[in-house]
């Protein structure tokens, strides 16, 4: 196996509050082989735009990293100060978010913030600068670029624009693109094509990516990886194809039972009973524990560290066999 | 753009015309114009044969048609108190006070700008906590005060700066005059100034930190950060420019507001604007100065409105659509 491109270890999170601090995110640990495209899912509020934000090094405070390291190509990013993890961002970490109808700056014309974010990461000329974003732009599929690279961001469709974010993310060639819900505030028939232009472009540019998504059916079709998230813990890790056709973690059962599928049309979809708890009452031993359908005394006290599972990571007792993983030995594949 | 222009002067005229007849109104039926025009012992055949000769017999449409025609040749008669045409007595002192507000404005801008930027920047430093509180003095402290107060420190005590007047001023083409070329003229407008941007000052200070720590917590901010860009570009390039809307607007108001109100200013620095002319005016019951002082602070208002949508397009480009597909 390649050395990891990232690895982030025992990532906790917590925002500072009147009431004292509240831990967001806790034991988060994975690693990303150069090119590998992982998939995050969970409900909203697990945790996996934090992770996303974290990794960049833009928490919004009070929030901030409180333990944990995360390490870019082996170099730790996590307590770099800002200037230097500003040269990071764009240049090494690309980042798209959520919503391309309000990520661009509607005052400024696509080619300007295009040119902007080049001539910041590379010494090309103003005109070359230009160049290669007339390039980009043809890159995520853009038509007749020449024409539009002047237009502002109110002259393009939600799909054009998610695909303009991507070309500014792409701008600096980053190893590693964090993808927060990109699909998600489109049109359902223009997803497929953001995803097929993203990962396509992962690909030309042997970069690494994290899809954070509540859809199971994007993950499935375009991640090599997934992680399952809950309360701020990863419940299960593994390989795609393993983690959906045979979940090991009961949430992620849950998770994967409530797809719909088109020959399970007539049943009635599972649920997972009861909702997540709030950040302010997570339970004792496993997060998970007051909705398992498996639980049993342990749960309830002691939390389940990540245990290893064939190629997989699990945090659950229901598979501890006496030994536990060190997160240091983790599987990638 | 040419097409929008039009149509807004179109707008302009119907408002100008509705308070000129407000100005009619006032002009003819508040007090009586002859009993201002003429002295106690006029006998009342005198009196009848200048109402005659005034027109004010006529029927109220026929009067209040000839008054729009003659303010629009900006003709509004002759001032009861100085006997002199109103546009000429009017036309004196404009330059004054447009010079003071201009003068005012751009003090305003030029330090209240920054300075909100610095507070929404850097909301928890000693010099932002200092601006904020100074902005509290600004807002509550009245005009008339701070002027009081500057003539005291930099007039009376210190003797650096007139404490009254315009200074020596130059005349520029046939009725413009300037004080902002002569040294006297320049050190008379510091202090007026001042106090006339004090309150102006704080506004925008307090209105662009407000916009900017709305402004930085948008998305696209979020975005130009993840993509690396510097926090100067970030902030300046990015987050001012998004401000810029609501302060235009307010600015503009803000102008027109100098200019009309700045009485209070005028009256503590005996600066010889059209505040000053407009208070002797009410005290005398001047009526034609006070029709025609109303319908240039509306004309003022117009164009300034005007310019403020104009200003939109040139910042937002969102607006130009709306504009040209007017």
């Amino acid at each position: 196996m390649t050395a990891p491109l990232l690895s982030v270890k025992d990532l906790r999170v917590e925002f500072a509050t009147r009431r004292g601090p509240l831990t967001a995110l806790d034991g988060v640990s994975f690693d990303l082989a150069p090119g590998e495209i992982l998939g995050v899912v969970g409900e909203s509020g697990a945790g996996k735009s934090l992770t996303g934000l974290a990794i960049i090094g833009l928490l919004d405070p009070p929030g901030r990293i409180a333990g944990g390291e995360i390490r870019l190509a082996g170099e730790r990013i996590d307590n770099l100060p800002p200037e230097a993890m500003r040269k990071i961002r764009g240049r090494r970490i690309g980042m798209i978010f959520q919503d391309p109808l309000t990520s661009l700056n509607p005052l400024l014309r696509i080619g300007d913030q295009l040119v902007e974010t080049i001539l910041t990461h590379t010494s090309l000329t103003q005109r070359q600068a230009r160049e290669r974003a007339l390039a980009l732009l043809t890159e995520v599929g853009i038509p007749a670029p020449e024409k539009r690279i002047d237009g502002y961001p109110h002259e393009f469709s939600g799909g054009m624009r998610q695909r303009v974010v991507i070309a500014l993310a792409l701008c600096a060639e980053p190893a590693l693109v964090i993808a927060d819900e990109p699909t998600t505030a489109l049109d359902v028939s223009v997803q497929a094509q953001i995803i097929a232009v993203l990962k396509r472009l992962a690909r030309e540019h042997h970069a690494a990516v994290i899809l954070i998504t509540h859809d199971m059916g994007v993950i499935a079709e375009t991640a090599d990886r997934v992680a399952v998230m809950y309360a701020g813990r990863i419940a299960e890790i593994g390989r795609v194809d393993e983690v959906v056709r045979d979940p090991l973690h009961p949430y992620a059962k849950g998770l994967m039972a409530a797809i719909p599928t088109l020959e399970g049309r007539a049943a009635r979809l599972a649920q997972i009973p009861g909702a997540m708890p709030r950040l302010s009452a997570i339970p004792p031993g496993c997060a998970f524990n007051p909705r398992c359908p498996n639980v049993f005394d342990r749960c309830r006290i002691e939390r389940p560290p990540p245990l290893a599972i064939g190629t997989r990571r699990a945090a659950c007792w229901l598979y501890d066999r006496g030994e536990v993983a060190s997160p240091a030995k983790e599987a990638v594949s | 753009m040419i097409a929008f222009i039009i149509r807004r002067l179109f707008a302009s005229i119907g408002v100008l015309i509705a308070v000129g007849l407000i100005a009619f109104v006032l002009f003819r039926y508040i007090g009586d114009p002859v009993n201002q025009m003429v002295g106690i012992e006029t006998p009342e055949s005198e009196r009848v044969a200048l109402r005659q000769q005034l027109g004010l017999n006529d029927p109220a449409p026929v009067q209040a048609l000839r008054f729009l025609a003659n303010a629009a040749r900006l003709d509004f008669g002759i001032s009861y108190q100085f006997k002199q045409p109103v546009s000429e007595l009017i036309g004196a002192r404009m330059p004054a006070t447009l010079e003071l507000a201009f003068v005012a404005s751009i003090m305003s801008l030029v330090a209240g700008i920054p300075m909100g930027v610095y507070t929404a920047l850097h909301r928890r430093s000693a010099l932002a906590k200092l601006f904020e509180a100074l902005s509290l003095v600004g807002i509550s402290l009245p005009t008339f005060l701070i002027g009081i107060l500057l003539i005291y420190l930099f007039a009376v005590t210190l003797g650096w700066l007139p404490s009254f007047g315009r200074g020596d001023v130059v005349h520029i083409g046939s009725w413009w005059t300037t004080g902002l070329l002569t040294k006297s003229g320049l050190k008379s407008i510091i202090m007026p100034a001042i106090t006339l941007a004090l309150f102006q000052m704080t506004l925008i200070m307090r209105l662009v930190r407000a916009e900017m720590l709305e402004v930085l917590r948008a998305d696209y901010i979020r975005f130009a950060r993840a993509r690396g860009l510097s926090e100067r570009k970030v902030h300046f390039r990015h987050a001012l420019k998004n401000t810029l809307v609501p302060v235009i607007t307010v600015v503009g108001l803000q102008l027109g507001s100098i200019v009309a109100f700045s009485i209070i200013t005028e009256t503590v620095f005996s600066w010889p604007g059209m505040g000053q002319l407009f208070l002797q005016s009410v005290q005398n019951v001047d009526i034609p100065i006070m029709a025609a002082y109303l319908l240039f602070i509306a004309f003022l208002f117009v164009i300034i409105n005007l310019v403020v949508d104009l200003l939109y397009a040139a910042v937002d480009p969102r607006l130009r659509v709306a504009i040209h597909g007017a």
